[in-house]
């Protein structure tokens, strides 16, 4: 069954058709990748599903459910979470606490109790920072859970950015360009990350790349975008093959 | 390793209250005259404004530029209240100072709305108008007194009400900055878009910050009316709101003590320079602008004074929070 389907998935800017046509579906517990060159839409495709945007044409469901026209706080809240393509933590706060503002809506009390300190207020903060520390120690970040976020090292912003993603409790999870800027062996960690939060979260996974060994590497099923258009669908091995994939890239005759 | 959390706060609350009782025995010995014990009130009322404006400019991110309107909001509906409800004026004063709160949070709201899609420079174009909109109507309105301004106010602002009120302010804040509701203000600071996509109503809570920062400016508003006496419109004007704003810069945004800090500082500033009196204004715009050359993000930039991190160092212990490298 399909966690997140898109179907005729379009946006204009003006005169110019960003996206045409688009579909695709992911299913449960599924990583998918979106390639494409540089301009193919890729993403336009994140922006349309968490509202940065509003599709000129068709829908997104998410588990049935029709999400298109909600607002970008009530998808997340809804089951879609995602990274940025350059890094967006909130800079000045500690990693903790930026992991604890993607917990805000699962925390019920109100600004009365928050301000009088009612049980409610301590037995709600008790059970985030718990659960925010157990998130922070599977990124290994949790000795560093009252550092400020920009004194992280690259690499593990990126965690982090991933850490605050997941408190959202996703279905989906949507990364774009998570290995942008990282070395091999940061990037080989980064692929075992990844499999590790479907297998310990359960969630499907669609992200977006440009470093072929890694998309090759970790996704099971592969999304390729032109112009605008999904030309190409199928395994790694399928997309290597496909001829008009290499056309896109390489170029044709 | 961890103290118990709760002896700096039973300290503190020692502390304010030998402060409390040493200032009310000073006031009541006359040691302390009338004429400073006015100017501790002031203290005490600009400790409100800059306190609930850092929390809409240093906490929120919002530039603000319309904070004395909301005070003078409050300042005219908390007088008018006491001078025509009838009550017994025990009864009438507390109940005064939440009309005046109340009316500038529902101003807050009217303008909020609109106001908080935009941002920046935008937003504060905005709230000063706002501010010039206020006084301008304050002046038209035929039951404000006009620009002859509102006399006969009964003078019932004591030392311990506006003691035990900017305690209140600044203890409601605080605790509200450490809650969850206070993350998600300081979220959109940090990265609007991001909040958003970590699943903050960002809306809301822009409006709710900013509609508490008003409620308190106009409590402050119906304090100060009760304080003077007479209320004039031309008091409230732009100037008023830039003076607040230049403590909570100078006290750093989004730092509470700091804020509290700089009131105090900017407040009695201007009156020890009185014997100076030519030079006043030039020894407190250089002294402003020495604190932005060597200290652009204010006193206390976003850190608090924090009576935890005292004891620490106090003991040897390292800090339980790292400072900023």
């Amino acid at each position: 069954m399909a966690v997140l389907e898109a179907k005729n998935l379009g946006i204009a800017f003006g005169g110019l058709r960003a996206l045409q046509d688009v579909q695709f579906s992911i299913g449960e517990k599924e990583i998918i990748g979106l390639i494409g060159p540089n301009g193919a839409g890729k993403t336009t495709v994140f922006n349309l599903l968490t509202d940065v945007y509003v599709p000129t044409e068709g829908t997104i469901t998410l588990e049935n459910q029709n999400i298109v026209g909600k607002k970008t706080y009530q998808i997340t809240q809804g089951g879609i979470s995602r990274t940025f393509q350059n890094i967006r933590l909130f800079k000045d706060i500690s990693v903790i606490d930026n992991v604890k503002i993607a917990m805000n809506f699962q925390m019920k009390y109100s600004v009365l109790s928050g301000i009088f300190r009612l049980p409610a207020y301590r037995r709600e903060e008790e059970r985030v920072d718990k659960r925010a520390h157990e998130l922070l120690q599977v990124f290994n970040l949790d000795e560093k859970s009252e550092d400020l976020a920009k004194n992280l090292p690259y690499g593990q912003q990126r965690k982090l950015e991933i850490a605050r993603a997941l408190a959202t409790n996703p279905k989906v999870l949507l990364l774009d360009e998570p290995a942008a800027g990282m070395n091999p062996t940061e990037t080989k960690e980064l692929m075992e990350t990844i499999r590790l939060i479907r297998d310990r979260f359960g969630i499907a996974i669609l992200l977006i790349e440009h470093d072929m060994n890694f998309v090759m590497g970790i996704c099971e099923r592969i999304y390729v975008l032109d112009y605008g258009k999904v030309i190409a669908e199928g395994n790694p091995e399928e997309i290597r093959n496909n001829p008009r994939v290499i056309t896109a890239y390489l170029g044709g005759e | 390793m961890k103290q118990k959390k709760w002896i700096p706060n039973v300290i503190i609350l020692v502390l304010v209250l030998a402060l409390y009782i040493l200032l009310s025995v000073l006031i009541s010995a006359n040691i302390i005259n009338p004429y400073y014990s006015g100017i501790l009130t002031m203290v005490c009322i600009n400790v409100i404004l800059a306190v609930s404006l850092n929390l809409a400019t240093g906490f929120l991110g919002q530039l603000v530029l319309g904070h004395a309107g909301f005070m003078s909001v409050g300042a005219y509906s908390a007088a008018l209240f006491t001078m025509y409800s009838g009550l017994p004026t025990v009864v009438s004063f507390p109940l005064a100072l939440l009309v005046g709160g109340i009316v500038a949070a529902a101003f807050g709201v009217i303008i909020g709305v609109p106001a908080l899609r935009l941002k920046g420079d935008y937003l504060a174009i905005l709230t000063l108008g706002f501010g010039e909109i206020i006084r301008v109507l304050i002046l038209a309105m035929p039951f404000t007194g006009g620009a002859a301004g509102l006399s006969g106010i009964p003078l019932l602002t004591t030392f311990t009400y506006v003691f035990i009120i900017a305690i209140i302010t600044v203890a409601v804040i605080f605790a509200f900055i450490h809650s969850r509701h206070g993350r998600a203000v300081i979220a959109i600071r940090e990265d609007e878009i991001a909040a958003e996509a970590a699943g903050i109503h960002t809306t809301y809570y822009k409006l709710l910050a900013f509609v508490l920062a008003a409620f308190f400016a106009g409590i402050a508003g119906g304090l100060y009316a009760h304080h003077i006496g007479v209320l004039d419109p031309s008091k409230f004007d732009f100037n008023y709101s830039v003076e607040i704003l230049i403590m909570v810069v100078l006290g750093g945004m989004g730092s509470i003590t700091g804020s509290i800090v700089a009131a105090i500082v900017l407040t009695l500033l201007p009156e020890l320079l009185r014997g100076f009196s030519e030079y006043r204004m030039l020894i407190y715009s250089v002294i402003l602008i020495c604190v932005m050359l060597f200290k652009p993000s204010g006193l206390l930039g976003q850190h608090e004074l924090s009576l935890t991190k005292i004891l620490n160092k106090f003991r040897g212990k390292k800090a339980e929070t790292k400072k900023e490298a």
